[in-house]
């Protein structure tokens, strides 16, 4: 990465001795989509704010574009915030709401006038101008709470779980239209989200954090498929987490009792993770071959893929099968003996 | 049994129109009755409206003590400083409150609860004796007066009870909490995240303060405003306890006149021709108010 566009310098906050942040650097760059992934109570919502202005960190620095911002107040940083609640003014009709911020700053009224009715055909909120904001639905209300940060033509714009009040049909829809919008303007978001499908479709890249810190940062793909520790392969998506033995530089998979062999880095890891989908089971036929099987405990059908519950050696642990390639595995009921397998190059080994 | 159900909803619905029938409407027609009778020495000091002879029936009605009370500017100045008194300690409460509702708002409920019975606990206490415990701090023995003696600062005793200062002080000390609770039941609802949004749209503190808290939390300055400003009109206890003869009060006058003038007439022409001017002008802000209101939500 090149100049960072948002810098968090040792940025660290308590609240009356609680740690809500503890030393956290990132780095952000120009026109990505950034989200910060965590349960509640994590301290992405606290970071947000702290960008935002409205809490001082107790240490750490902020620099956008090179510019530190740590002891600005809210109203002359130039970036926007979209609230999870959207807090839009229940006082002022749609176009009050939105040119709010627009009259703040010194622009003459034909300008105001001529964003406003920019930004209100970008949303597709024409029509909605003199409404106010409890006459019109929750998906309209959130585009115009992101039409009020928009017109202010932001440098950065922070979204505080921008889909979370939108029921699951509109919150799909919705993810692609930020993402395409964020492609056309090319405003720089970072996305507070505690809804890893979410992150995952939305960023370019993602900070995973717990209890203050940030534990992995990097793009969707990085983060599913090489996770850092447990914590992180568990929080993003469904792991099926294996010991390893390292016995006679042979790496044993202990609970399968399968010996890894197509390995070059012999290190000594102790734990590895293989995603329910790469992992595949067919109904046993020979009974013969007694390597790699295992016995079904649940089975669930999810329409588009289904999901298996594998027992072996007392452990226990997932399948996910797409229905499209495999019409013979809707036969696989409970308690039947399959064959496991899967490819050696998606295993992932880490340290614990 | 729906039936049955039916019917005591009726009455569930009329018993506080029976209540304001009898309580409200009632007197008030008693009141009027007397404002248009003609005064007379004797008990009760009022001939009554209708009355039989040997010429038939007799009204006996007049519009004269109304004509009358309108061509004393006595009366009209008096009335005058009662509205004027009731303004001024509508905006010093307001002003006062505002600040003080706002801090107990946004307080932690743990300590929201302290405050709020800090500021009902004077109310346990009688009007009449925290009416007078202000008498003895500003009198010329009083408390106020010796410490500032003793630390020097005058020689004499200032003489700080018996005007209308001393009066404004002790209207907007009681009814200060008028005042404080509306708006704190306004502020308490008030989200925050709509102070930080419109910090983060570039409003500073100020505007932020004018376009955003003040106009939603006009209901509650509205509702503050009425239950101060109203009675403060009709007010006689703190202007007969803490004020003096510089300034005549509306709620002393017809006091004055009913007990002492003994002209009950004079008194309920006075009473009626008060709340007439005061209601008016109310009604017609709350049908503009609701008109706003109904646009705006």
């Amino acid at each position: 990465m090149s100049e960072p566009f948002l810098q968090i310098i040792d940025v660290s906050k308590r609240f009356d001795n609680v740690v809500a942040l503890d030393k956290v650097n990132l780095k952000i760059a120009k026109s990505e989509i950034f989200s910060l992934l965590g349960s509640s109570g994590c301290g992405k919502s606290t970071l947000l704010r702290i960008i935002a202005g409205f809490e001082k960190p107790d240490e750490g620095r902020i620099l956008l574009e090179g510019k530190d911002i740590t002891k600005l107040p809210p109203y002359v940083r130039p970036l926007n915030i979209m609230f999870q609640n959207y807090a839009l003014f229940p006082h002022l009709n749609v176009t009050n709401n939105i040119q709010f911020g627009l009259k703040e700053e010194k622009i003459s009224k034909e300008e105001i006038n001529h964003r406003v009715n920019e930004i209100l055909n970008l949303l597709e909120l024409n029509g909605l101008e003199k409404r106010k904001i409890n006459e019109i639905s929750g998906g309209q209300q959130q585009r115009v709470a992101l039409a009020r940060c928009l017109v202010k033509k932001p440098k950065l714009l922070l979204l505080d779980e921008p889909l979370a009040a939108l029921d699951k049909q509109l919150r799909v829809q919705t993810q692609f239209e930020l993402v395409n919008l964020q492609y056309k303007l090319g405003i720089t978001f970072i996305i507070v989200t505690h809804d890893q499908e979410e992150a995952m479709s939305l960023s370019d890249r993602m900070a995973i954090m717990k209890n203050g810190e940030i534990l992995q940062v990097g793009n969707p793909v990085e983060i599913y498929e090489k996770p850092k520790d447990k914590y992180i392969a568990n929080f993003i998506g469904t792991a099926n987490i294996f010991n390893v033995l390292n016995k006679n530089n042979q790496i044993i998979i202990k609970e399968l009792n399968y010996e890894v062999k197509n390995i070059n880095n012999k290190e000594n890891y102790v734990k590895c993770l293989i995603r329910p989908e790469k992992i595949s089971v067919k109904k046993l036929e020979n009974q013969s071959d007694n390597l790699n099987i295992g016995v079904v405990k649940e089975v669930a059908y999810l329409g588009s893929y289904t999901k298996y519950l594998i027992e072996v050696n007392g452990f226990e642990f997932y399948s996910f099968m797409q229905n499209s390639l495999v019409s013979d595995n809707l036969q696989i009921r409970w308690d039947d003996k399959v064959q496991i397998s899967f490819n050696e190059t998606s295993i992932y080994f880490f340290n614990d | 049994m729906i039936k049955n159900f039916k019917k005591q909803n009726v009455w569930f619905v009329f018993t506080p129109y029976l209540w304001l029938v009898l309580f409200f409407f009632v007197p008030l027609a008693l009141i009027f009755k007397i404002s248009i009778s003609v005064s007379e020495w004797g008990m009760p000091p009022y001939r009554d409206l209708f009355s039989l002879s040997e010429n038939g029936l007799e009204i006996n009605s007049t519009l004269g003590n109304y004509l009358f009370i309108f061509s004393d500017p006595f009366y009209i100045r008096s009335y005058l400083n009662s509205l004027s008194l009731a303004f001024t300690s509508t905006v010093l409460c307001l002003l006062i409150g505002y600040p003080i509702a706002f801090y107990v708002a946004k307080s932690k409920p743990s300590i929201r609860n302290i405050l709020l019975i800090m500021l009902i606990i004077p109310f346990w206490s009688s009007f009449l004796l925290r009416v007078y415990a202000w008498k003895v701090l500003l009198q010329g023995s009083g408390i106020i007066n010796s410490v500032l003696i003793h630390i020097g600062l005058i020689t004499e005793p200032i003489s700080m009870l018996h005007n209308h200062y001393a009066v404004i002080l002790g209207v907007v000390y009681t009814y200060l909490p008028f005042m404080i609770l509306p708006l704190y039941g306004y502020l308490v609802k008030f989200d925050l995240n709509l102070i930080d949004a419109s910090n983060d749209l570039g409003a500073k503190p100020l505007n932020t303060f004018v376009k955003v808290i003040l106009p939603l939390s006009l209901p509650g300055i509205v509702a503050g405003s009425m239950l101060v400003f109203i009675p403060v009109v009709g007010e006689y206890i703190i202007p007969e306890m803490l004020g003096g003869s510089d300034k005549l009060y509306f709620g002393k006058i017809i006091w004055d006149e009913f007990f002492v003038n003994r002209d009950w007439p004079i008194a309920s022409a006075l009473a009626m021709s008060g709340i007439v001017i005061l209601v008016f002008p109310i009604i017609i802000f709350q049908l503009m108010y609701a008109k706003y209101n109904f646009r705006n939500e």
